[in-house]
C-alpha cells in the first residue's frame, strides 16, 4: 500500500493493548499489593490483598488448541461471573477471578459442562499437596513442518492418564511436564522435571533436484553442528556423513531439499528432571532416560506407559517438596532406573560435543549471598 | 463410516480434545456460513482435521516449508505455511500462522477479546492456540491474501491488536502475573515486559538480526515463565537485605506445619534456625541464597527484603544449535527502579555487537562462548563478580591484557617484534 493511500486508521507498530486496561478493576486497585495466598481447594487460589479485598483465581485446564466458538463461551461465562475478565496462565491454563465466593461451585459447573475444561492445576506448598499442572507444546502434526512427533494427540494420552492428578492435590512435590516435537524445541522444554522430544532417528535423504531449486550450499553446510556435511561442487548439491550425523534436522531447517522423515524410524525422547525454579535446588537441564519410543497414533501406548513409570516412581517415593531432580539425587541414578523399570542403555551417555567446558563453572538460577 | 477413524479415537478420556475443538469449529463454521455470515475460509476447519487424519494414518507432517509471507511494513509474526495434500484438502493448501502481541500477563477483557474472534471468524479457520509457546496469541490458518485485511481489521479494533514476532527478531516479550495477583513479585513484571515491548516495535516487527532474541520477565525465582531457560535476556525479581518475618503469623503456621521438618530442613543453606518454644523462626539472612523455598512454604509469614529488583541471566535457549544452556548471571542485580533503563541500554549494546560480529542462526549464548565472557562484560560494561560463578575457573590458561603486564625487557621485545595482546574491547570494525 503507498503512503497517500493510507486510511486514517492506519497505523503499524502499535504493540499490545495495554494490560491495566484488561484487568478486573478489583486487581486494578490491589495491584502490587497483595498481602498473600491459599488454595482452598483444588484448582481454587484465594488471594487476599492488604486492603482485606479478597479475590478468588479458579483455574481450569485447556487443550490449548482452542476455537472462536469455545473462546467465546468462556467471554459468556466470564460475563455472568466475573464482570467480563479472564485471563490466561503461562501454561495453558484459563483463570477466572470472581470476587464472591459463593459463585465458585457454579462457574466450576458451567465450565465443566459447557466448556468440558477440569478445574485444578493448582498446588498448595504450605499443606505440601501438588496437583499436575498442564503439559506445555508445540505444534506438531497440527501446523508445523519440521516435527518428528505429534503434539497435541501425544498430550492428550499423557493427560488423559494423569487425570487424576490434575484435579486433586495428591503429589509429592511439583511437576511440570513438557512437550516439543521437535530439537528446535520451540517450546524449550530441556528444563522439566519430566519431557519428551521428538527426535529423528536417520539422516536426511537428499533431493538434489530442491537442493539445487532452493537453497545456498555453503550456509545449509555451516548449519551442521557436526560438521556432517559435505558441498559437492561439481554436482551442486550435498552429501551427508552417516558416521557424523546425529538427525538433529538443523540443515532442514536451512533447506527444504533436506528431509529427514521416517514415519518408522522417528519418535520421541524422554527427559528428566529439570527445574527452573530457584526453589531449594537450582535450576537444572533434563537429562535423557528413555532414548526412544515409536510414534503410534492415536494414542502412543509405549510413550505414555514410560511416562507413568518416570511419574509414579517419582510419585510413590519422592519426599514431600521434592522435585524430580532432588528425588533422584538422593536416591541416585542407579536406584532411579530400578524404581522406574527403565533399562540404561548406551545411548544414554552423553558424546555430543558438549556446550563448553567453562559453561560447567557458570552460576545458573539466582541464588546469591550478599 | 466416519472420515476420521483414527482421530475420532481422541475424544477418548476425561481431559478435554483438540480434537474436539476442531470438529466443534468445523460444524460452527458450516453453520455460520449457512447463516450466510461473510466467512472466508468455509471447510477449513474441516479441511484441517482431514489432514491430520492422514498424519495419523501416515505418521508423518504434511506441512512444507514456509515461503515468506507477512503483512505491509512488518517482516515478522507470519509463518508461512503450506500443505503438501493441496488436492486432498485444497481448503488448507495455503494455511498461514498470525501471531498477535497478546497483552502482558495474558490479562483480557471479554470485549477485547470476543472482537478479535470475530475477526477470526471472518478471515481464519476459527481455529487458535491460547497461548504458543512463546506467548502470543496464535491464530491458526489463513490464506495470503487475506493476511492483509485480517491485520487492517485488526487494527481498527478497540482495543487493537497487533502483530508479534517471528524469525530473527525481538520475539513477544512475556511476564508472569507479578504484581496484578502475586504478592511474591519483587518488580513491576508487567510494566517492563510493556514497556520493553512498545520501546522496542521495530526490532520487533522487522527482522535483522542474526537470530532470534527472547525477552522474559520473571517476578522472582520461582520463575513462572520458564525465562531461566528460554530467554535470551531473563529478568528475575530478587532481593537484598533482610527477608520480612512476621512473628505472629509463623506461630499461625507452627499449629499445624512441621517448621523444622519442612521449612528449616529444606532451606539449602540451613540459614533457618526455629525456636519451638517460642515458636519463631530466625533467618540468617547473609546465608540466605534467596532461593524462596521458606517464603513459598509461609507465605502468610515471610516476605522478600524490601530492597527489590532483579538479576539479569543472559544466554538461555534450547539444543538448536550449540546444545541447551540455561541462562547465567550477567548482571546480579538492577535496583526495581533503574530496571527498565539498565535493560533497554544493555539490550542496546548486545543488540550491536551481535548484529556485528554474530554469524547466522547464532544466539546471543553462542556468541558469548565463542568470544569470551570478558568481551561480552566489557560490551555491557558490567564488572566481573564472583556472583556469575559456581566457582572459579580450575585452568590456570588465562589472558592477560598488555596494560597489566609489568614492564620488563622481554615486554619491549615482544612489542618491538611487533606482538599485538588482546584487548577485550569490543571495536566496531573488527570482524
Ligand atoms: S518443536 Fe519443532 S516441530 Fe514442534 S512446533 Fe516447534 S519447531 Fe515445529
Ligand atoms: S541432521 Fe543435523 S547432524 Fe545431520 S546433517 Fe543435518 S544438520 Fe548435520
Ligand atoms: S514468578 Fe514469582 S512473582 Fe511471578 S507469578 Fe511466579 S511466584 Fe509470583
Ligand atoms: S529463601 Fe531459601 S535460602 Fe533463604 S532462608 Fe529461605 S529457604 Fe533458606
Amino acid at each position: 500500500m503507498q503512503q497517500q493511500e493510507k486510511p486514517p486508521w492506519w497505523k503499524t507498530d502499535f504493540g499490545p493493548p495495554y494490560f491495566k486496561d484488561l484487568m478486573h478493576p478489583v486487581l486494578k486497585k490491589n495491584y502490587g499489593k497483595w498481602a498473600y495466598h491459599e488454595v482452598i481447594r483444588p484448582g481454587v487460589i484465594k488471594r487476599v490483598a492488604e486492603s482485606g479485598d479478597v479475590v478468588y483465581v479458579v483455574r481450569f485446564g485447556t487443550p490449548r488448541l482452542i476455537s472462536i466458538y469455545t473462546i467465546r463461551e468462556l467471554c459468556d461465562i466470564a460475563d455472568k461471573y466475573c464482570d467480563g475478565y479472564l485471563r490466561w496462565t503461562s501454561r495453558h491454563n484459563v483463570e477466572f477471578i470472581l470476587t464472591d465466593e459463593s459463585k465458585i461451585d457454579d462457574l466450576i459447573k458451567e465450565v465443566e459442562e459447557k466448556v468440558g475444561f477440569p478445574c485444578g492445576g493448582t498446588w498448595d506448598t504450605p499443606k505440601g499437596k501438588y496437583g499436575l499442572t498442564n503439559i506445555i507444546h508445540t505444534q506438531g502434526w497440527i501446523h508445523c513442518h519440521t516435527p518428528a512427533i505429534d503434539a497435541s494427540g501425544i498430550v492428550k494420552a499423557i493427560m488423559d492418564e494423569l487425570y487424576e492428578y490434575f484435579v486433586d492435590m495428591k503429589l509429592p512435590g511439583l511437576c511440570r511436564i513438557s512437550l516439543a516435537c521437535c530439537a528446535n524445541m520451540c517450546g524449550a522444554v530441556h528444563a522439566s522435571d519430566i519431557s519428551i522430544v521428538g527426535i529423528h532417528r536417520t539422516p536426511p535423504l537428499v533431493d538434489d533436484d530442491a537442493v539445487r531449486r532452493m537453497c545456498e550450499l555453503p550456509s545449509t553446510a555451516a548449519a551442521c553442528p557436526t560438521a556432517a556435511i559435505k558441498v559437492k561442487a561439481k554436482e551442486k548439491t550435498l552429501e551427508v556423513d552417516g558416521e557424523k550425523c546425529m538427525y538433529c534436522g538443523n540443515c532442514y531447517t536451512m533447506c527444504p531439499g533436506m528431509p529427514l522423515f521416517d514415519p518408522e524410524n522417528d519418535g520421541a525422547a524422554i527427559l528428566c528432571a529439570g527445574k527452573v525454579s530457584d526453589a531449594r535446588h537450582p535450576p537444572e537441564l533434563s537429562k535423557v532416560v528413555v532414548p526412544w519410543v515409536p510414534n503410534e497414533p492415536p494414542r502412543w501406548p509405549t510413550l505414555v506407559e514410560k511416562i507413568k513409570q518416570i511419574f509414579m516412581a517419582w510419585a510413590n517415593n519422592a519426599k514431600k517438596h521434592e522435585r524430580m531432580v532432588e528425588f533422584i539425587e538422593r536416591i541416585g541414578w542407579e536406584r532411579f532406573f530400578e524404581l522406574a523399570g527403565l533399562e540404561f542403555s548406551w545411548h544414554l551417555i552423553d558424546d555430543f560435543r558438549i556446550p563448553p567446558f567453562m559453561y560447567a563453572s557458570y552460576r545458573v538460577g539466582t541464588q546469591f549471598r550478599w | 463410516m466416519s472420515e476420521t477413524p483414527l482421530l475420532d479415537q481422541i475424544p477418548d478420556g476425561p481431559w478435554p480434545s483438540f480434537v474436539k475443538e476442531i470438529k466443534k469449529t468445523a460444524e460452527l463454521q458450516d453453520k455460520a456460513v449457512a447463516e450466510g455470515k461473510d466467512i472466508k475460509m468455509p471447510g477449513s476447519a474441516r479441511a484441517l482435521l482431514k489432514q491430520i487424519e492422514i498424519s495419523y494414518k501416515d505418521k508423518k507432517t504434511h506441512w512444507k516449508h514456509g515461503g515468506i509471507v507477512s503483512v505491509v511494513g512488518y517482516g515478522g509474526g507470519v509463518i508461512g505455511r503450506y500443505s503438501d495434500l493441496e488436492d486432498i484438502v485444497p481448503e488448507v493448501h495455503h494455511f498461514h500462522t498470525i501471531r498477535v502481541n497478546m497483552p502482558s500477563g495474558w490479562f483480557y477483557s471479554t470485549k477485547a477479546l470476543r472482537q478479535l474472534m470475530d475477526v477470526w471468524e471472518k478471515w481464519g479457520s476459527g481455529i487458535t492456540n491460547f497461548h504458543g509457546s512463546t506467548g502470543d496469541i496464535i491464530l491458526l490458518g489463513t490464506k495470503s491474501e487475506y493476511l492483509q485485511p485480517c491485520f487492517e481489521d485488526m487494527m481498527k479494533l478497540d482495543p487493537p491488536f497487533d502483530i508479534g514476532g517471528s524469525g530473527s527478531d525481538l520475539r513477544t516479550p512475556s511476564a508472569c502475573m507479578g504484581p496484578a495477583l502475586c504478592e511474591f513479585a519483587c518488580y513491576d513484571t508487567l510494566q517492563i515486559c510493556h514497556d520493553i515491548t512498545m520501546e522496542f516495535q521495530n526490532e520487533l516487527h522487522r527482522p535483522m538480526w542474526p537470530y532470534k532474541f527472547k525477552f522474559k520477565f520473571s517476578g522472582c525465582p520461582n520463575d513462572c515463565v520458564a525465562a531461566k531457560a528460554r530467554a535470551d535476556c531473563a529478568v528475575i525479581g530478587t532481593w537484598k537485605g533482610e527477608i520480612q518475618i512476621d512473628q505472629d503469623a509463623v506461630k499461625e503456621y507452627a499449629e499445624w506445619m512441621d517448621i523444622e521438618e519442612e521449612v528449616v530442613k529444606l532451606c539449602p543453606t540451613g540459614a533457618i534456625s526455629y525456636d519451638a518454644e517460642k515458636k519463631e523462626i530466625k533467618i540468617d539472612n547473609s546465608n540466605c541464597v534467596r532461593c524462596m523455598h521458606c517464603i513459598n512454604k509461609m507465605p502468610k509469614a515471610l516476605k522478600p527484603g524490601k530492597e527489590r529488583g532483579a538479576t539479569v541471566l543472559i544466554g538461555a535457549k534450547a539444543p538448536f544449535v550449540e546444545g541447551a544452556i540455561i541462562g547465567w548471571v550477567a548482571v546480579p542485580f538492577i535496583p526495581a527502579d533503574e530496571l527498565f533503563d539498565t535493560l533497554c541500554e544493555i539490550a542496546e549494546k548486545i543488540w550491536e555487537w551481535w548484529d556485528d560480529i554474530g554469524k547466522f542462526r547464532e544466539r546471543v549464548g553462542e556468541l558469548i562462548w565463542r568470544r569470551g565472557i570478558g568481551e561480552f562484560l566489557n560490551v555491557i560494561g558490567q564488572e566481573a563478580d564472583v556472583r556469575m560463578i559456581k566457582h572459579p575457573r580450575t585452568n590456570p590458561f588465562m589472558f592477560f591484557k598488555e596494560e597489566e603486564l609489568v614492564e620488563s625487557e622481554v615486554v619491549k621485545k615482544l612489542k618491538e617484534r611487533g606482538m599485538k595482546w588482546r584487548s577485550f574491547e569490543y571495536e566496531g570494525e573488527e570482524i
